[in-house]
C-alpha cells in the first residue's frame, strides 16, 4: 500500500461498476461550493483560491494518481499557463475564456513536448527531469524580466468581461463564479476521462506496465496523453489564477507550489479526484489559519505532517473514508 | 585565455569535489536500497552547522571542527535510519519523496528557529586562505585543499570498498539484495551503516562547504537537484560514477557561470537532462 491508492477502489470492493451517474454524496459535494457563495460573502478570494488550487490538484491527480508519474515539477504548465494568460491580457488581449483557452493550449504543447523525457526513465530520472524543467521555468522568468516582471511579477494585467457581461470586481463574485464554473466543467472532462475505457487502460498501465503492451496498448501513448492533458489542466489553473488576482509572480513557478499542491493531492488522496479537492480545501484553510500565526511552525507542521502522513495514513482523506466506507458496507451489507 | 580556463576547471574541480563527497553516501543508499532520499542535503546541513557551532561558539579550530560535522551527521544518520527511514524500505518512491520532503521542512524549519535564516558566516585558518603558487599558476588555497581532502576520502573508500569484508557486503548487496541476504550478509545492518556512513560523509562535506556553497536553512533545498543530478548521472550504487558526474557538473557549473552568466543555470540543467537521455541509468550505473 501507498500514499497513491488505486482509484475506484470501492467500486471493486462492493461489485459495482465504473459508471458515469453521478452518485448521491457527489451531488451533496458539489452544493458545498454553491452554498459558499452565499453563506460566506466575504471569504470569496480564499474561496476562489481553493477551487483554483482544486483545478490545480485535478491535473495532478491525474497524473500522480491514475498515471503514476512522480514529478516535482507540475508547477512548470501552472506558471506557463498564468504568465500566458497574463501576458495576453497585459498586451491588449483581455478576453478571459479564449485567454484560458491559450493558456490551456501552451501548457499542454509543453507537457507533450517534456512527456518524451517522462515516460522513459526509471522514477529517480523522470523526479529530476520534472524538478530540472521547473527549475529551469524558473531561471528563464527569472531572467526575462523585461517580459514577465522577473522577481516583481507581472502586474497590469487587466481582464475584459466574461461574455461581456460578468467584470472582474473587487467583491471577488464573479472570479469565484467563474472559477467554480470552469473547476466543475475540468472535472466533468475528468471524470468522464477516468471511468472511460482510456481511464481503465491507465489502471491497467499501473498494475501491470510489462503486460500491457501484451493486449495491445501502448503504454507509452497513453502516458503520453495523460501527461499532456494534465499539463493542459495546470495551465488552466494557472490562468484562472492569473486572471482572477490580475498579476502573476514569479512563484507560480517554485519548487513550492510543486511541492505544496503534491502535499495537498497527498493529504487528500490521489486516485480519487474528490481527494484532491478535498486535500485542497483542508490544506489551504489550514494553512490560511496557522501560517499567519507563525511561518517557521507552519513549515515544521506541514514536515511533520508529511511524515506522520506516509508512515501511518496513506491514502489520505479519502483513502481513510473509502476504508470506513467499506467497513460499513461490509457490516451492513 | 588558458590561464583564466584552467582557473575555471581548477575551481570546477574543487566544485565537483565537494558536490561528490555529500552525494556519495546518497548514491549508495540509492543504490543499496533504491531508496530515494531527498532529505539528504539536510544531513550536510547538519554537518554545516555543526562546524559552525564548534568554530563560532567553542572555539574550535577549522580542521578539528571537521570530524566534528562528520561525526554529529553520522549520529543524525543512525538516529533517523533506525527511527523513521528503515520502515520505508518497502514503500513506494512516491512515499519515499514525500516522506524526504517532510524531513526537508522539518530541517529547515528547526535550523530556521534555532540559527535564523542568515547566511552562517566562517573563518576559515589562515593557512587556508589565499592563493598557493603551483607551476607557474596562482590557485585558490582551500579549493587545493577541498580537492586533496576529497581525494583522500575517495582513495579511502575505494579501499573500503574493495579491500574489507564489509566493503564486499557493501557491492553484493548493491549487486543483488536477495541473494546476498541468502548466503547470510545482514543486509539491514549493511543498510544502517552504509546510511550512517553516508550521512557522516554529508557533513563533512556540509562542513567543507560552508565557505563554498554557503550555509543557511534553506541548504537542503536549494542543492537537492545537484546531489539528485550528481547520483543518477553518474549511476546510483556506484563511487566512480557520482565522481565523475560530480567533477563533469562542477566545471559546467562554473564555466556556464563565467562565460555565459545570463543562462549559467541552464548549462547545468541541459546538459544533465542530455545525459540522462543518453544514459537511462547513469554514466556508470545498472540497468535496473
Amino acid at each position: 500500500m501507498s500514499a497513491v491508492t488505486p482509484s475506484v477502489a470501492h467500486a471493486d470492493a462492493s461489485g459495482r461498476l465504473a459508471t458515469l451517474r453521478w452518485s448521491r454524496f457527489e451531488t451533496l459535494f458539489w452544493l458545498v461550493p454553491v452554498a459558499g457563495f452565499f453563506l460566506f460573502p466575504k471569504y470569496l478570494t480564499l474561496g476562489s483560491q481553493i477551487l483554483i488550487m482544486g483545478v490545480f490538484a485535478l491535473s495532478l491527480d491525474l497524473i500522480l494518481g491514475y498515471a503514476r508519474i512522480i514529478t516535482l515539477g507540475h508547477a512548470a504548465f501552472f506558471g506557463l499557463g498564468a504568465y500566458t494568460a497574463g501576458l495576453l491580457a497585459r498586451y491588449g488581449w483581455g478576453e478571459p475564456l479564449s485567454g484560458l483557452a491559450a493558456a490551456a493550449a501552451v501548457a499542454a504543447v509543453a507537457g507533450w513536448v517534456t512527456s518524451f523525457l517522462i515516460v522513459r526513465g526509471q522514477d529517480l530520472t523522470r523526479l529530476i527531469v520534472t524538478m530540472g524543467i521547473g527549475l529551469m521555468l524558473f531561471e528563464a522568468a527569472n531572467q526575462a524580466a523585461w517580459l514577465t516582471g522577473g522577481v516583481d511579477g507581472l502586474s497590469g494585467v487587466e481582464m475584459g468581461k466574461i461574455f461581456g457581461m460578468f467584470g472582474f470586481g473587487l467583491s471577488g463574485r464573479t472570479a469565484y463564479v467563474y472559477s467554480l464554473v470552469v473547476l466543475f466543467g475540468v472535472f466533468g472532462l475528468v471524470r468522464t476521462l477516468v471511468r472511460s475505457p482510456f481511464g481503465l487502460s491507465l489502471k491497467g498501465i499501473r498494475e501491470g506496465e510489462k503486460r500491457m503492451p501484451a493486449i495491445g496498448v501502448s503504454v507509452r501513448r497513453k502516458l503520453t496523453a495523460v501527461y499532456t492533458i494534465g499539463a493542459g489542466i495546470a495551465g488552466i489553473a494557472g490562468a484562472l489564477l492569473a486572471q482572477t488576482t490580475q498579476f502573476v509572480g514569479i512563484d507560480v513557478f517554485g519548487f513550492q507550489r510543486s511541492a505544496e499542491i503534491m502535499i495537498m493531492l497527498v493529504v487528500g488522496g490521489a486516485g480519487y479526484l474528490y481527494g484532491g479537492l478535498i486535500g485542497t480545501a483542508v490544506f489551504m484553510l489550514l494553512q490560511d489559519y496557522l501560517s499567519n500565526l507563525n511561518p517557521v511552525y507552519w513549515q515544521f507542521w506541514l514536515g511533520l505532517l508529511l511524515v506522520l502522513l506516509v508512515l501511518f495514513a496513506r491514502g489520505g482523506l479519502m483513502g481513510g473514508l473509502t476504508a470506513l466506507d467499506e467497513r460499513w458496507r461490509r457490516r451492513g451489507g | 585565455m588558458l590561464a583564466n580556463a584552467i582557473g575555471i576547471v581548477f575551481d570546477g574541480l574543487a566544485y565537483g569535489c565537494l558536490l561528490f563527497v555529500i552525494s556519495i553516501g546518497l548514491s549508495v543508499t540509492m543504490g543499496l536500497m533504491n531508496f530515494v532520499n531527498l532529505a539528504h542535503g539536510a544531513f550536510a546541513m547538519v554537518g554545516g552547522y555543526a562546524c559552525v557551532v564548534a568554530m563560532n561558539r567553542a572555539g574550535v579550530p577549522f580542521l578539528a571542527a571537521l570530524p566534528i560535522a562528520f561525526v554529529v551527521s553520522g549520529l543524525a544518520g543512525i538516529v533517523l535510519e533506525r527511527l523513521l527511514y528503515r520502515r520505508l524500505y518497502r514503500a513506494t518512491h512516491l512515499d519515499q519523496v514525500l516522506f524526504s520532503i517532510g524531513l526537508v521542512f522539518m530541517s529547515i524549519a528547526a535550523a530556521t528557529w534555532v540559527f535564523g535564516s542568515q547566511q552562517q558566516p566562517v573563518r576559515l585558518p589562515d593557512y587556508l586562505r589565499g592563493q598557493v603558487h603551483v607551476l607557474g599558476l596562482d590557485l585558490g588555497a582551500y579549493r587545493l585543499f577541498l580537492i586533496a581532502l576529497v581525494a583522500v576520502v575517495t582513495v579511502a573508500l575505494a579501499m573500503l570498498l574493495e579491500g574489507t569484508r564489509f566493503g564486499a557486503s557493501i557491492r553484493a548487496s548493491v549487486d543483488n539484495q536477495q541473494a546476498s541476504a541468502g548466503l547470510g550478509i545482514d543486509v539491514y545492518r549493511v543498510f544502517s551503516l552504509t546510511f550512517a556512513l553516508g550521512s557522516a560523509l554529508a557533513g563533512l562535506g556540509g562542513g567543507l562547504g560552508v565557505d563554498v556553497l554557503g550555509l543557511d536553512p534553506t541548504f537542503p533545498l536549494k542543492y537537492m537537484v545537484y546531489f539528485l543530478l550528481v547520483v543518477a548521472v553518474g549511476g546510483a550504487g556506484t563511487i566512480k560514477g557520482p565522481l565523475v558526474a560530480a567533477l563533469i557538473l562542477g566545471i559546467l557549473d562554473v564555466a556556464g557561470k563565467y562565460y555565459v552568466p545570463q543562462i549559467g543555470s541552464f548549462v547545468i540543467y541541459v546538459a544533465m537532462v542530455v545525459m540522462l537521455l543518453l544514459f537511462p541509468s547513469g554514466l556508470f550505473g545498472r540497468r535496473t
